[in-house]
């Protein structure tokens, strides 16, 4: 599809992640990061990102599995999920994980199925837009 | 950017070459270690826009290898705490005792238990993901301190052309750091020109690089010599390797002894007490066995928090009883930098952080070690020398040498604590005991007629150090207190105090009065505002109990003054115990969350109270349960609540105002 995106719609695109608190300001930083040495840095990250935490997914799936849950090991994933969502930006999702973590210091195992839930939609709509924006942007 | 050169460090740039100053700390060869891939890149991307040199990689196995393989290969490290290989802590103990490498932690929790672990195991930062860019330019400060006090370490008579009397190494006050630092970095950086610095040449070399096979010549000699009497004198003798100076291995041993503290993970281990006490030599004034051992036992079992007054009192009692007669071993492994925030644990409040600690490694031990002598081992660096060397300098002998016991050896020594404490430059390690010393631990040594003006001092001083030292520089003058309280002093002190009836008899008969005097001199110093805090601590020896043992209970305990009435506002509190004046906030702000509110808390209390009150405190029983409770309710703004909350941080006493 040959669509010439202007600057504008590009950057109206971005603010749009921006203000619907998708993505928060560390997003900004790997924009700054970016430059004509790596011009598709963030872009690199993102993919990285959304491959890694596809099997951070499947392993949490996993767990929630097993009954009884182990709250210990969910944290701990989660801990781990936190951790790269923060370093891109992810707010949402980062926000989604954090409830899960309350569910388990809770020990709510329907909490936190129901907290995964959110977190693993947030994921995808957040890995939807970002794809459309770099396809835009780039 | 400047690449490493082949000597293997990285020097500025902009000093010594002639090359572009504004390019100063690039070259820094840094190592990133995490395991989450996404985090690896972007830190990656990060350090080489500051114009670092990075390495990656993504297990801890690894990265040790790296750093074995490449001796000098790197100038700082940075780990996250989570890895599945491996703990990041325990990551971090290997590179402090191989290579003592600055070791940056960093992690998504942020927890305050978490940060005290990472200042416990020695970490000079901790960085809360996701890391900006702007706290990875300014990590360059770290190496560049380190090597400072290392090079102050190892070539004292160098170190001492650029910088006051030896004792008085820069970390005394932020001022004098600025100071000393750039001309030490200067000299250093000049030296390292004009000497290709390379292994070789011992004693210049500024950091000696414990390689595996040094570090097992330097383990086969101490077992060799027995742990208690392990110096550093005979183990150099033993290990024969030439260029090794008694300062490196002395300093050296003093992490590997709080190392092995650590790992026995149990309290009191009869070897680790000798160890730590045993020291027949001077700079590690062993305590009589005895007093050490208890102590330590206590120190280890304990979980401070879990000591029970009663085990803390004890541990006075035989502190007391044996009174000194040597260095108390216990300072010795304070003195360990990190173990600046060991003391802090256990005699923190944060009880849980303490547990924590406690149970999981014997960093209790160290900790508590470090309460009960007294030593403000953990003091920030800063404070620290400043605490050290006041708190030694006035003590006389016997605190010396718990204080340079700290060290290891003679004042130098503790000031290389000291410095190695700076290290922890966030004050993330030392200043945590420190602080505790003074709230808590001071209380311990107070028992100890030698310790109890180190204790006090120290205590204070840390607390008022990080204030005073900024004022003055830590050579002493910081100490104030310590310093010309000199015992004598304190004993009329306490003798006004026993008229008190507040004051617990057994203040008075305690060599706590030496802390008096330093009250007073905390007081009038005021400027600190943790005066007040120094004189909680030796006012009573009962304090100690309570010091050591951080939990809350304690302190309750003493309750004389007691800890809600302390609210901070209560004179007694005021009386300088808990300093925990609203001043001091400001001034902590830095660190840390707790650490700093605590420190306000002190210094608050201070503010209130007037030079006054420091008669007030004495008469009250202040005791450091007093003062803690004080601090701790202060912060907690309730009830004292002896929770972590009143972390005294040894980040807190740095921010001290001075």
């Amino acid at each position: 599809m040959e669509v010439n995106h202007t600057k504008s719609q590009i950057n109206f695109t971005r603010n749009s992640l921006f203000e619907q608190g998708y993505l928060d300001e560390q997003f900004t930083q790997l924009e700054d990061l970016q430059d004509d040495a790596n011009p598709n840095f963030v872009e690199e990250v993102v993919t990285l990102f959304f491959s890694d935490s596809t099997r951070l997914i499947r392993n949490v799936d996993t767990a929630l599995e097993n009954y009884p849950l182990d709250f210990c090991k969910l944290d701990d994933y989660m801990h781990q999920f936190m951790g790269s969502s923060s370093s891109i930006g992810a707010k949402k999702v980062k926000q989604e994980c954090t409830q899960f973590q309350e569910c388990c210091k809770a020990r709510n195992a329907e909490g936190c199925i129901r907290a995964f839930q959110r977190v693993k939609q947030e994921h995808a709509t957040l890995k939807r837009k970002l794809e459309t924006y770099f396809q835009v942007s780039l | 950017m400047m690449p490493s050169s082949s000597g293997g460090s990285w020097k500025s740039s902009g000093a010594g070459d002639g090359g572009v100053p504004d390019q100063f700390p690039a070259g820094l060869r840094v190592l990133v270690v995490d395991d989450d891939p996404t985090c690896l890149m972007i830190l990656e991307k990060m350090l080489r826009h500051c114009n670092y040199e990075v390495t990656k990689c993504n297990r801890a196995e690894v990265a040790l290898s790296f750093l074995r393989e490449n001796k000098n290969g790197f100038d700082v490290v940075i780990s996250d705490v989570h890895m599945p290989d491996m703990d990041g802590f325990k990551l971090l103990e290997h590179i402090g005792l191989e290579m003592d490498l600055p070791v940056i932690m960093m992690s998504a929790d942020d927890s305050k238990s978490v940060v005290m672990k990472g200042v416990t195991h020695g970490a000079c930062d901790y960085l809360i993901k996701p890391v900006r860019i702007e706290a990875l330019r300014n990590i360059w400060q770290h190496v560049v301190r380190k090597r400072k006090h290392e090079w102050k370490d190892f070539e004292p008579s160098a170190s001492a052309d650029e910088q006051k009397p030896p004792e008085e190494p820069d970390y005394s006050s932020s001022a004098n750091e600025g100071h000393n630092w750039k001309s030490t970095k200067r000299r250093k950086d000049e030296e390292d020109e004009a000497e290709e610095k390379d292994d070789s040449s011992s004693l210049k070399k500024p950091r000696v690089v414990w390689s595996v096979e040094l570090h097992q010549q330097f383990v086969a000699a101490v077992n060799q010599l027995g742990i208690d009497k392990a110096v550093p004198k005979k183990i150099l003798e033993l290990m024969n390797v030439p260029g090794l100076t008694r300062e490196n291995v002395a300093s050296h041993l003093q992490k590997y002894r709080l190392y092995l503290r650590r790992l026995s993970g149990s309290p009191l281990p009869g070897g680790m007490n000798a160890g730590f006490m045993g020291g027949p030599d001077a700079g590690y004034g062993s305590m009589s066995s005895l007093n050490g051992l208890d102590l330590q036992a206590l120190a280890a079992s304990g979980q401070l928090g879990q000591l029970q007054p009663q085990s803390l009192a004890t541990l006075q009692a035989v502190a007391l009883g044996r009174s000194n007669n040597s260095k108390s071993a216990i300072p010795v492994p304070v003195i360990d930098q990190r173990n600046i925030f060991s003391f802090e644990n256990p005699k923190s409040r944060y009880s849980e952080v303490q547990s924590q600690h406690l149970n999981n490694s014997s960093n209790n031990s160290s900790k508590q070690i470090n309460l009960l002598p007294g030593i403000p081992t953990n003091m920030e660096p800063k404070q620290f020398v400043s605490l050290q060397q006041s708190g030694q300098h006035s003590f006389g002998s016997m605190n010396h040498q718990v204080l340079i016991q700290m060290g290891g050896q003679s004042q130098t020594q503790s000031q290389n604590q000291v410095q190695s404490n700076t290290n922890a430059h966030h004050g993330l390690r030392q200043p945590v005991l420190s602080n505790d010393m003074l709230t808590r631990g001071g209380v311990v040594d107070v028992s100890t007629t030698v310790y109890n003006p180190v204790v006090s001092v120290s205590q204070a001083s840390s607390l008022v150090d990080f204030s005073m030292n900024h004022k003055t520089d830590s050579s002493g003058s910081s100490y104030p207190l310590g310093g010309s309280l000199g015992i004598p002093n304190v004993r009329a002190t306490s003798s006004a105090l026993q008229g008190d009836g507040n004051l617990d008899t057994k203040v008075s008969g305690r060599r706590i009065v030496p802390s008096y005097d330093v009250f007073n001199d905390l007081n009038q110093n005021r400027e600190w505002g943790l005066q007040a805090v120094g004189l909680t601590f030796d006012q009573s020896p009962h304090s100690i109990q309570v010091g050591l043992d951080a939990s809350s209970p304690l302190l309750l305990q003493h309750n004389r003054s007691s800890v809600s009435e302390m609210g901070g506002q209560n004179r007694i509190l005021a009386s300088g115990k808990v300093i925990f004046s609203p001043e001091v906030e400001a001034r902590t702000h830095h660190n840390g969350s707790n650490v700093g509110q605590q420190r306000n808390t002190y210094v608050k209390t201070e503010s209130h109270t007037d030079g006054s009150f420091h008669n007030t405190l004495y008469s009250e029983q202040y005791g450091q349960d007093d003062l803690l409770a004080a601090i701790m309710k202060q912060q907690q703004q309730g009830v004292g609540q002896p929770e972590n909350e009143f972390g005294f941080d040894g980040n807190a006493l740095d921010d001290l105002p001075v």
